[in-house]
């Protein structure tokens, strides 16, 4: 088949593009010197946590009930409020922003490649990118978490709630991905330095559990904290300004509404990328 | 200043001795483009049928401006632009027609020269063998095939330029735009360059070329769009707009045997303006302000004296000599 019979079938053309782009952007996104601050970021708790196991010993003078609890605290503000958020805003962010840093957003502008699909494919290789970092980082930050349990954890993992609720995080996170992505694609395409609307983000995000009812749902923490398998996190101390106090929402209601969410983001991205102008000078 | 010339390339007949449809043009309808309250180009009206078209102009002329409006990589703040009736808008129709090489230095970090040619004909939605084959094809056009296998980071200015001119035409565009294609390359390379242009424009593609260097243009443009501060001043064929520019005499080289016979006989001529014999004591350089009725007394006075004529050819028709009539020493050409 040639380039124009495959011209003539819209999907075919949009995926053989979407995968070309894809390959392009994978290897930027998943491999760069710019980004060893978000190999930090996914490195950091995987490294504390795995110090933890190696240093507790049996018990350690705690429960595996306790390191539970411990790892959801990790999660909710470590991962969820600060790591996915900063490491999605460097990687989303960056997709436009850093070609046109780079000067080499004109080779994709003049391709005939519609710009709403150049978005799209971008946001997946950001995606992908994220998904792997930070969903390996917790899977593994969990698993060194109570390693040191030995086969008491593999008990609780495999024939106890263990695996549930591995699952659910690795789920949590994922979609914070998807939701902070989203967010920061949209901040990239629209304003030249995404630190001041990622600050602005960061700050609505944070407010959220004093925000009224129905502005909550206008936000990703929202969503993500319904999904977390363990609820509550301790709220007393210096984490407490942190914590989010929001109804829980039903699973059935939270991804979706997620996915709603963040699909409405990034097709207004794609619908700003329309009107992207190549104007490096300014 | 000359309106839009006619396509140089005349549409051809259909089997039934019908004409077919008019060569398909670009089309600049009303156009201006501001930077804020910086001028960019201005109430730019153009239509640009197929051949070599080059843009000349300054610095900030508006020559890049309109490359980047023809392409859709900005748009215009008022008018609108079509390319073979394709709103520039909408790249995902246009750059399966065109091509664009710019003045941007920069390419995408880690890829060699044949895998910033693939990769990319691969965004356009091409299929592998097709890709590769097409790739092979340009780089073999721009004479970097040795070279496709090093990375782009490692290459010269005057490869760099190369790698993405091949990169503009490796889907065999039917509208080239380039701007100042000819910067860091060396003579041989700007030669095969050139060359390449004048194939293209043969082919009856549309050939656009912004270049400072007008001694090249000259030798390869069917018409000249010349710009100054954002304002089309003049365009069309060079011999055209020269001609239209009346307030400059026109300078006629006539190499004789007898030049000084010649001048005399010319400076009876209300018209003729200068006389100079030429160093070598074998022609005259002539200023008139009526080329067509030197021509007719030149042939008077070849048959009256028995002068012995090797050639007669204007000396200022050149893309250069009407630039610095039309726009002055502000031009700054070279």
């Amino acid at each position: 088949m040639t380039w124009s019979q495959i011209a003539t079938q819209p999907w075919m053309l949009w995926r053989r593009q979407v995968a070309a782009i894809l390959r392009l952007e994978l290897k930027k996104s998943l491999f760069s010197k710019r980004a060893w601050w978000i190999y930090i970021l996914t490195v950091g708790p995987v490294v504390i946590t795995g110090m933890h196991s190696l240093f507790s010993g049996g018990s350690g003078g705690h429960t595996m009930g306790e390191d539970n609890m411990i790892f959801a605290g990790i999660f909710q503000v470590y991962f969820l409020r600060l790591g996915i958020f900063f490491g999605c805003l460097g990687i989303f962010s960056n997709l436009f922003r850093a070609e046109v840093l780079e000067r080499t957003l004109h080779y994709y502008f003049m391709s005939p490649v519609r710009r709403e699909v150049l978005a799209v494919s971008k946001y997946l290789a950001g995606l992908i990118a994220a998904i792997t970092y930070f969903v390996g980082s917790v899977v593994l930050s969990y698993l060194f978490m109570c390693a040191h349990w030995g086969p008491v954890f593999q008990q609780y993992l495999f024939h106890g709630p263990g695996l549930h609720q591995l699952g659910w995080y690795a789920l949590t996170a994922a979609l914070a991905c998807v939701g902070y992505g989203s967010v920061f694609l949209l901040t990239g395409v629209l304003y030249r330095n995404p630190m001041i609307p990622a600050a602005a983000v960061f700050v609505w995000e944070n407010l959220n559990p004093f925000l009224p009812s129905l502005l909550k749902k206008f936000s990703i923490i929202f969503y993500l904290k319904s999904l977390c398998p363990v609820g509550e996190i301790p709220t007393d101390g210096p984490l407490a300004i942190l914590a989010t106090m929001t109804e829980p929402t039903p699973a059935w209601l939270a991804i979706p509404g997620l996915l709603l969410v963040s699909a409405l983001i990034l097709a207004y991205a794609a619908a700003k990328a329309r009107k992207l102008e190549v104007s490096y000078s300014d | 200043m000359t309106p839009s010339q006619p396509p140089s390339h005349q549409p051809p007949a259909t089997s039934h001795g019908e004409r077919s449809e008019p060569t398909p043009r670009i089309v600049f309808d009303n156009v201006s483009r501001f930077y804020g309250e910086v001028l960019g180009v201005n109430r730019v009206n153009l239509s640009i049928g197929s051949g070599i078209t080059s843009l000349v102009g300054p610095n900030g002329s508006g020559k890049t401006t309109l490359m980047n409006l023809m392409t859709g990589l900005i748009r215009p703040s008022r008018g609108t632009i079509t390319v073979l009736g394709i709103p520039s808008g909408r790249p995902e129709e246009l750059f399966r027609k065109m091509g664009y090489c710019t003045q941007f230095d920069a390419f995408p970090k880690g890829l060699t020269g044949y895998q910033f040619i693939y990769s990319f004909l691969l965004v356009h939605g091409m299929i592998e063998s097709e890709a590769a084959k097409l790739t092979d094809e340009a780089l073999q056009r721009v004479s970097m095939t040795e070279a496709a296998d090093r990375p782009v980071a490692a290459y010269s200015k005057g490869m760099r330029q190369r790698i993405k001119l091949a990169q503009a035409i490796a889907h065999r565009p039917t509208v080239l735009v380039l701007d100042e294609p000819l910067n860091g390359l060396d003579p041989m390379a700007r030669a095969e360059t050139i060359a390449v242009f004048k194939q293209w424009g043969e082919e009856g593609r549309h050939v656009i070329v912004s270049s400072h260097i007008l001694h090249e243009v000259d030798r390869i443009s069917d018409q000249v769009i010349l710009l100054s501060h954002g304002y089309v001043v003049a365009e069309g064929q060079i011999q055209g707009v020269r001609s239209e520019v009346k307030d400059q005499p026109m300078q006629i080289l006539v190499r004789c045997d007898k030049p000084g016979l010649l001048a005399s006989r010319l400076f009876e001529q209300d018209h003729v303006v200068e006389a100079k014999v030429n160093e070598d004591g074998r022609g005259l350089l002539v200023r008139t302000r009526d080329a067509d009725s030197l021509y007719l007394l030149l042939n008077r006075i070849v048959l009256d004296n028995g002068l012995e004529v090797e050639a007669v050819a204007p000396a200022d028709d050149d893309v250069n000599s009407v630039y610095q009539y039309l726009i002055g020493a502000e031009g700054g050409t070279t």
